[in-house]
C-alpha cells in the first residue's frame, strides 16, 4: 500500500500547492455589500426560495428549499435584508443566467438562535441525516451531490469502509490540506459522525503523500479514535477521485455502472466531513467554505473561508489583488475545473477554488492530428481508450463511443494533458455525453407524452361512449309512457373538461 | 483433403473480390455499415453456393446431353435470377429490416459477376458435382470474408480524417486495393 | 434450334411456377412489421405534422421510403436517429433537424376560453373557463394544433430555452 500506487493510469501534473500551502486560512474577510446566492448550487434541481423582497433575514436563516427530487436548502450567509431573486451570471461556463437571492448585508452579521451545543452521538443516526439535509449541506469536493441522500444510501447498505478524501490531486488547490492542517479535530470528529450516522465498521482517511503536515495533524487526532485511521496514499493526479481512491485504499474497483455502495465503501469529502461537523455539533447550516485562491495573475495565493455568494472579485481585491490581467478565470482545479464568465460571478457550494490564470499557464495549443502514441490509453485512469472515444465523439457517433466505455469516464482531463498532439479530448467526452444527455431526456419526453396520448385517447372514447349511452337512453325514455319517464332520473351528463391529468 | 485444399485456395489464394476481382460493386456498395455487409455477404453467399451447385446439374444433365451449350449463359442467368428471387422471398420474411437496408442491391446480386462468374468457372475447370459445391462454397466464404473485413475497415475509416478529396470512395477504392495486396501475400501458401 | 427454344421455355416456367409456389408458402402476410415498429416509435399524438392524416400512415410512409426519417417535428433528433438505425440509413447523411418546439401562451391575451386544451393530444395545457391557461413544458410536444384553436392568437412556439441543466458542451472546435 504504500510507495507504489495501485491505481491505473494516472499523471503527475505540476502541483503549484506551495504557493498557498502552509499560510493560514484568511477568515476575516470583510462583509461583501451584496450576497448574490443562485439557487441551482447542488446536483439535481433547483432550490425553491421561501423569502420575497424585503425581507430581514438573520445569518443561517433559511432563504430556499429543496426542489422537486434532488436538491438542497440554501441558507443566509449573514443578516440582511432581501434585494429579491434576480438573473445573475452564473458560475458556469456556459456564461448563461441563472436566477439568484440577492442578499443586501446590515454588516452586523447576527445569527438566528443558535440551538445548544449538544452531543450529537446520543441522537440517532436517522436524526441525524435529517439534519444534516435541513443544513443544505452537499458535497464540496465538487459532484455538489446532496449529502443527506448520500447518508441515507449508505444507511441503506452494509457500508464497511468509510472513505474520507483527503486526496485533493487538482494542482494548485489546498483547501483540504488546509483544512486537515488547521482543523483536524473537527475533520476526525466529522468523519466519525458520518460513521455513526452510516454505521460504517471503520473510518479510513485516505491523505495523499504530498501532504506530510495534514498527515500528521489528522494522524494526531485520530490516534484516540480506534476505528478510524488514517492511509497514506501516492500523490497522483486524479487520487481524489472516488473510484480511484477506493482503489488505491481498499484494492477494491467499482464496477462499470455500479456504486461504490455495492462494495460496502462510501467516500465523503473532508471538507464534507467539516461541514457536518459544524451542524450536528453546533446547529450551523452551511453558508461558507473554504477555498483556495491561486494562479501567476495573483499576488499572493491564499486559502479563504468565504461566504456563499461573496462576488469573486471582492475576494480577490481582499487578498492581494491581481498582479496581471488574468487570460482566464476557473472555478475549481485547472484539471477539471470550469472556465468562468466573468470575475462578478460568486461563491458557490461547489467552488473549491478559484484560478486566475495567466495566459502562460493556459498554455492553449491548437490541436493537430492524432498521431496514435496512445498516451492517453497509458494515463487513462479508468482503463479507457480515449483516442477511439473521442474520435467517434468527434463524428457524433456516440452509441459506438459508448460501447468504448464512455460511461464509464470520469472526466478527469488526464488525457487532454499528455496528449502530444494536444487534442481536447476530454471536451470531446463532455460534449458527447451532453448529446447523451440530451437524447436520453428527449427519449423520455418522447415515452412520456405517448403515454399521455394514449390516455387521452381512451378518456376521449370513454366520453364518447357515456354520451351514446346518454343518448340512447334519452331514446329510450321518449318511447316510454310519459309517467315512467318522470319518475327516471337524469342521465349523468358527462363534462367535455373531464379530469386533467397534469 | 482434395477438397480441404480447393476450400482453401478458393477462400485465400484465389479469393473471388481480391484476387479475380469479381463482384466489386457491392464490395463498394454495401460495406458502408458491418451489419448490413454481413447481411449482404451472407444472401451473395447463400445464392453463389446454390447457383454453382445448380448450375453444374444443368450443364451436366441438360445443357451437354443436348448439345446446346451456347446456351450455358442464358440459362444460368435465369437460374440465378430465379434463386435470388427466391432469397428475398427468404429475407422478406425473416429480416424486413435488413430486406429495406439493403434494398436494391438485393434484386442485383443477379447481376453480380461473381455469381456468373463462379457457375461458368466450375464448367471450365471441369469439375464434378462436388467440387463444383465446394468451389462455391468457397468463394461464397471468401466473398462473406472480403465484405466482412472490408466493411469493418470502412467503419473505421468514416471516423478517420481522411483528405477531403479521397473521403468516401476514393479512400475506399484505395483501400480495396491495399487489401487485394494484402490477399495477394496468400498466394504460393498452398 | 427447336430444343434450345424448349429448353429455355422449360426452364423458365418451372422456376417460374417454383417461384410462384415459394412465394404463397413464405407470404409475409400483413404488409410488412417495419411499419409496426415504427409507429411505436413515434409520438402517436397525430398532430399531421408530417403531411400525413395520423402517426399509422406516416410509419407506412418512412417504411416504404416515401416520407423521410426527418418528417416527425415532435419526435425530435432522438427520434430520427433511431429511425435512421432501424432503416440502416447513414445518420450523417440525415441533415439537421429542427429543435424541438413549445407552445408558449401569452398571458396578458389569453381569454381562458379552453379551445386550445381540448385539441390538445398530450393534455399539456392547463387551465379553466375564464382562467388564463398554461402549457405544461414536460409534456408539450410543440405539434402546433392549439395555434390553430387559439381564437386571440396568443399561443407562440419557441424552441426550448437552453438552461443551466439543460446546456452541454459544444462540440470542440476542428482543426
Amino acid at each position: 500500500m504504500f510507495g507504489f500506487s495501485r491505481i491505473r493510469g494516472g499523471v503527475h501534473p505540476e502541483s503549484h500547492k506551495e504557493d498557498s500551502a502552509g499560510k493560514p486560512i484568511v477568515t476575516d474577510l470583510p462583509l461583501p455589500k451584496r450576497l448574490y446566492l443562485p439557487l441551482f448550487q447542488q446536483a439535481g434541481a433547483m432550490a425553491l426560495p421561501l423569502v420575497k423582497p424585503g425581507d430581514k433575514v438573520l445569518k443561517g436563516q433559511q432563504l430556499a428549499i429543496t426542489g422537486e427530487g434532488l436538491s438542497a436548502n440554501l441558507h443566509a450567509p449573514t443578516s440582511g435584508t432581501i434585494i429579491g431573486v434576480e438573473e445573475i451570471i452564473a458560475p458556469h461556463p456556459s456564461g448563461l443566467n441563472s436566477a439568484a437571492i440577492v442578499l443586501e448585508s446590515d454588516g452586523e452579521d447576527r445569527w438566528m438562535e443558535l440551538p445548544d451545543e449538544s452531543d450529537p452521538f446520543q441522537r440517532s443516526p436517522e436524526e441525524l441525516a435529517s439534519e444534516v439535509e435541513r443544513a443544505g449541506i452537499v458535497g464540496l469536493g465538487g459532484a455538489i451531490f446532496p449529502s443527506a441522500i448520500k447518508l441515507r444510501q449508505g444507511r441503506r447498505f452494509e457500508i464497511k469502509t468509510l472513505i474520507i478524501n483527503g486526496g485533493e490531486c487538482e494542482p494548485y488547490l489546498t483547501t483540504d490540506d488546509q483544512l486537515m492542517r488547521e482543523r483536524a479535530a473537527e475533520v476526525v470528529e466529522g468523519a466519525r459522525l458520518i460513521q455513526h450516522i452510516i454505521e460504517a465498521y471503520e473510518t479510513v482517511i485516505g491523505i495523499e503523500d504530498n501532504k506530510p503536515e495534514a498527515i500528521a495533524a489528522m494522524r494526531e487526532a485520530a490516534a484516540p479514535y480506534g476505528k478510524v485511521r488514517v492511509e497514506v496514499v501516492p500523490a497522483l493526479y486524479p487520487m481524489g477521485s472516488a473510484k480511484q481512491l477506493i482503489k488505491a485504499i481498499t484494492g477494491l474497483e467499482v464496477p462499470a455502472g455500479g456504486r461504490s455502495n455495492d462494495l460496502g465503501v462510501l467516500v465523503h469529502n473532508v471538507a464534507t466531513a467539516y461541514a457536518i461537523q459544524q451542524t450536528l455539533r453546533y446547529g450551523k447550516p452551511l453558508i461558507s467554505r473554504v477555498l483556495t485562491l491561486a494562479g501567476g495573475s495573483l499576488n499572493e495565493a491564499r486559502n479563504v473561508e468565504a461566504l456563499f455568494g461573496t462576488p469573486i472579485q471582492h475576494l480577490i481585491d481582499h487578498c492581494g489583488g491581481i498582479s496581471s490581467q488574468p487570460a482566464r478565470l476557473v472555478m475549481g482545479g485547472p484539471m477539471m475545473g470550469q472556465q468562468l464568465p466573468a470575475a462578478t460571478v460568486p461563491v458557490m457550494k461547489g467552488t473549491s477554488g478559484v484560478l486566475a490564470l495567466t495566459q502562460k499557464e493556459v498554455n492553449d495549443k491548437t490541436p493537430s492530428n492524432c498521431i496514435r502514441c496512445s498516451r492517453c490509453v497509458q494515463v487513462c485512469p479508468m482503463g479507457l481508450v480515449p483516442l477511439e472515444m473521442a474520435k467517434h465523439a468527434k463524428a457524433d457517433n456516440f452509441e459506438e463511443a459508448s460501447s468504448y466505455g464512455l460511461r464509464d469516464c470520469i472526466l478527469c482531463g488526464s488525457c487532454s494533458y499528455v496528449c502530444p498532439s494536444r487534442i481536447p479530448l476530454v471536451n470531446y467526452f463532455e460534449y458527447a455525453k451532453g448529446e447523451m444527455k440530451q437524447r436520453r431526456v428527449a427519449e423520455h419526453k418522447l415515452a412520456y407524452t405517448q403515454q399521455l396520448t394514449a390516455r387521452r385517447s381512451e378518456r376521449v372514447e370513454r366520453e364518447a361512449e357515456a354520451k351514446r349511452a346518454a343518448k340512447a337512453a334519452k331514446k329510450k325514455r321518449a318511447k316510454a309512457p310519459k309517467a315512467e319517464a318522470a319518475s327516471t332520473p337524469e342521465p349523468a351528463t358527462t363534462s367535455d373538461t373531464a379530469e386533467k391529468e397534469s | 483433403m482434395e477438397y480441404v485444399m480447393l476450400l482453401g485456395s478458393t477462400v485465400l489464394v484465389n479469393n473471388i473480390v481480391l484476387a479475380k476481382f469479381l463482384g466489386l460493386c457491392p464490395l463498394m456498395g454495401v460495406s458502408n455499415k458491418l451489419s448490413s455487409a454481413v447481411g449482404m455477404g451472407i444472401a451473395t453467399a447463400f445464392v453463389l453456393t446454390l447457383s454453382a451447385f445448380s448450375g453444374w446439374l444443368i450443364e451436366t444433365w441438360v445443357l451437354v446431353p443436348l448439345n446446346i451449350e451456347f446456351l450455358r449463359i442464358l440459362c444460368f442467368i435465369l437460374i440465378i435470377a430465379a434463386i435470388v428471387q427466391f432469397t428475398e422471398l427468404v429475407m422478406r420474411k425473416l429480416s424486413p429490416v435488413l430486406h429495406r437496408s439493403l434494398g436494391i442491391f438485393l434484386p442485383l446480386i443477379t447481376t453480380n459477376c461473381a455469381v456468373l462468374g463462379v457457375a461458368l468457372l466450375n464448367v471450365r475447370e471441369k469439375h464434378d458435382l462436388a467440387q463444383s459445391l465446394v468451389y462455391g462454397l468457397g468463394c461464397a466464404i471468401g466473398f462473406t470474408l472480403v465484405m466482412i473485413i472490408f466493411a469493418g475497415i470502412r467503419e473505421r475509416l468514416a471516423i478517420a480524417d481522411v483528405p477531403e478529396t479521397f473521403a468516401g470512395t476514393p479512400v475506399g477504392l484505395v483501400t480495396a486495393g491495399l487489401l487485394s495486396l494484402v490477399f495477394m501475400g496468400f498466394s504460393g501458401m498452398l | 434450334m427447336f430444343t434450345a427454344t424448349l429448353v429455355l421455355t422449360a426452364l423458365g416456367f418451372s422456376l417460374g411456377g417454383l417461384l410462384g409456389y415459394a412465394a404463397k408458402l413464405i407470404s409475409v402476410g400483413e404488409e410488412n412489421s417495419v411499419s409496426d415498429e415504427i409507429e411505436a416509435m413515434l409520438p402517436g399524438s397525430q398532430c399531421g405534422q408530417c403531411g400525413f392524416p395520423g402517426c399509422r400512415p406516416a410509419a407506412e410512409a418512412i417504411a416504404s421510403g416515401e416520407a423521410d426519417v426527418t418528417c416527425c417535428p415532435p419526435g425530435g433528433r432522438s427520434l430520427v436517429e433511431s429511425l435512421a438505425d432501424l432503416l440502416g440509413i447513414d445518420i450523417n447523411s440525415i441533415g439537421a433537424t429542427a429543435a424541438p418546439m413549445l407552445a408558449r401562451i401569452d398571458e396578458s391575451l389569453c381569454t381562458g376560453c379552453t379551445r386550445c386544451y381540448k385539441v390538445c393530444p398530450t393534455d399539456a395545457i392547463v387551465g379553466a373557463t375564464k382562467q388564463i391557461h398554461a402549457v405544461i413544458n414536460r409534456a408539450c410536444t410543440g405539434c402546433s394544433k392549439c395555434l390553430d384553436a387559439c381564437p386571440e392568437d396568443c399561443i407562440s412556439l419557441s424552441p426550448e430555452a437552453v438552461d443551466l441543466n439543460s446546456w452541454h458542451w459544444p462540440k470542440p472546435q476542428l482543426v
